[in-house]
C-alpha cells in the first residue's frame, strides 16, 4: 500500500486553466453579437467594384442579387457567362421577377413596401446586365436599390 | 475523519466545447460590412410632357465601350470628371436679378472663383447630369463614374452646410445614418432637406444604347 502513496513535495504544480473557457466563450460572445449568419451560399464570383461616397445598407429591409461569373467550380457545369443569383440559385432574366417577389414575401411585412435592392455585381460584369435587371425591378416597382461596393476610390489608386 | 474537500471538477474540456463553439460562429456567420451607392430607379409611366431641358443645363456623360469617357463632346479622363461636375452644378450662370439667380454659387473651384459662365448651367436646380453608357462598358467604370458624380454634390453640399451651419452635410447624414447623432434630429432633418434643396441631386441616366457593331 505505502508503495503507491504521492510524493508530497517536489515538481510544479499544476497550472490552472480554469479561466481558459472563460476566455473563449468571451471570444464566443464577440463573435455572436458583431456577426451575422450567413445566408447566402455565394455561387458567383464577386469581385464589388470600389465607391466611397457610399450609405450604409439597412439590412432588414433588403433584398439581395448577385451576378458575376459563376464561381471556378461550377463553371465547368454552368459555362463562364455571367449569371444572376438570388438567395441559393441561379436566375434568369425571365424568372427574376418571380424570384424577387418570392424574396420580398420572405421580409416583414411592415417593410416590405419599403424594400430595398441591394445589387452585388461583379466589377467585369457589363452594364447591359444591370440595365436589365434594373428594367425587372422597374417592372416590379421596386425602385430603391442600392449598389454594394467595397471602400476604395477608382481615381487615387 | 479527517475532512475532506469537495472534489475538483475536471474543467479541462469546457475550452474545448467552447472553442468548437467559437469555430462554428466563425464560419457561419460574416461581419456586416455592406455599404454602397444608393439610387432611386424612376417608375415606369407614360411621360405626356416631357420637361424641356436647356442644352447648357445638360452635363452629359458618355461612356463607350472601351470605358472611355466622353463629357459634354469632350474625351476626358475619370480624375477630372469630379471637377468638371463641380464647376457645371456650381455655375450659376444666370444673371444677377433673374428669377433663376442663385446667390451661393461661387462658379466652381478655387482656380477660376465668382466666374460664371453664360455657357453653363443656369443654376443648380435646373441642372441635370445625364449619363449614357454603352451596354458594353464594364461595371466598374460605371460605379466609378456614379461614385464621382456623388462625390461632386456631396462636395458642394458639404460647402453650403459648413457656410450655414458649419459642420458638414456627408458627417451629419453618416452620424443619422448610424445612430451616433444625439441631438434634436428633426431639427437636423430639416437642415438637411434645406441643404439638399439648395443642390437637389438631379442624376438621370439614359437607356444604355444596343452595341451593334
Amino acid at each position: 500500500m505505502a508503495k503507491f502513496t504521492k510524493k508530497k513535495d517536489g515538481g510544479l504544480p499544476p497550472i490552472s486553466t480554469a479561466s481558459l473557457p472563460d476566455i473563449v466563450f468571451m471570444l464566443l460572445f464577440f463573435f455572436m453579437v458583431v456577426t451575422v449568419l450567413r445566408d447566402d451560399n455565394l455561387l458567383v464570383q464577386n469581385n464589388l467594384p470600389k465607391a466611397d461616397q457610399v450609405e450604409k445598407l439597412k439590412k432588414d429591409r433588403s433584398v439581395y442579387i448577385y451576378a458575376g461569373k459563376p464561381s471556378a467550380r461550377y463553371q465547368e457545369k454552368y459555362g463562364s457567362e455571367p449569371k444572376i443569383q438570388i438567395g441559393d440559385k441561379y436566375t434568369d432574366l425571365s424568372n427574376l421577377k418571380f424570384a424577387l417577389t418570392e424574396a420580398r414575401q420572405k421580409l416583414l411585412p411592415e417593410l416590405q413596401d419599403k424594400v430595398m435592392v441591394a445589387l452585388k455585381v461583379d466589377e467585369k460584369t457589363n452594364t447591359g446586365m444591370v440595365t436589365d435587371i434594373k428594367q425587372q425591378l422597374r417592372d416590379l416597382n421596386m425602385l430603391k436599390i442600392i449598389y454594394i461596393t467595397t471602400p476604395g476610390n477608382e481615381v487615387n489608386q | 475523519m479527517a475532512r475532506r474537500g469537495t472534489p475538483e471538477v475536471n474543467a479541462g474540456s469546457m475550452a474545448d466545447i467552447a472553442f468548437l463553439l467559437l469555430i462554428f460562429f466563425l464560419v457561419t456567420t460574416t461581419i456586416e460590412k455592406d455599404k454602397g451607392i444608393a439610387r432611386q430607379l424612376p417608375p415606369i409611366e407614360e411621360i405626356v410632357n416631357p420637361p424641356k431641358i436647356k442644352e447648357k443645363n445638360l452635363f452629359i456623360v458618355n461612356v463607350n465601350r472601351q470605358d472611355q469617357l466622353l463629357v459634354d463632346e469632350n474625351l476626358m479622363e475619370l480624375k477630372d470628371l469630379r471637377k468638371a461636375a463641380i464647376n457645371f452644378l456650381d455655375n450659376g450662370g444666370a444673371p444677377q436679378g433673374s428669377p433663376e439667380y442663385c446667390d451661393y454659387c461661387k462658379g466652381g473651384m478655387p482656380d477660376n472663383p465668382n466666374k460664371h459662365s453664360a455657357k453653363s448651367s443656369d443654376n443648380p436646380d435646373k441642372a441635370v447630369i445625364s449619363v449614357q453608357n454603352d451596354r458594353l462598358t464594364s461595371y466598374k467604370m460605371y460605379i466609378a463614374v456614379q461614385n464621382e458624380l456623388v462625390a461632386a454634390y456631396n462636395y458642394l453640399r458639404d460647402r453650403e452646410s459648413q457656410r450655414l451651419y458649419g459642420w458638414k452635410f456627408t458627417e451629419m447624414t453618416k452620424a443619422l445614418d448610424e445612430g451616433n447623432f444625439k441631438g434634436n434630429k428633426d431639427a437636423l432633418q430639416d437642415k438637411l432637406e434645406v441643404i439638399q434643396k439648395l443642390f437637389p441631386q438631379k442624376l438621370s441616366e439614359a437607356e444604355p444604347k444596343k452595341s451593334g457593331s
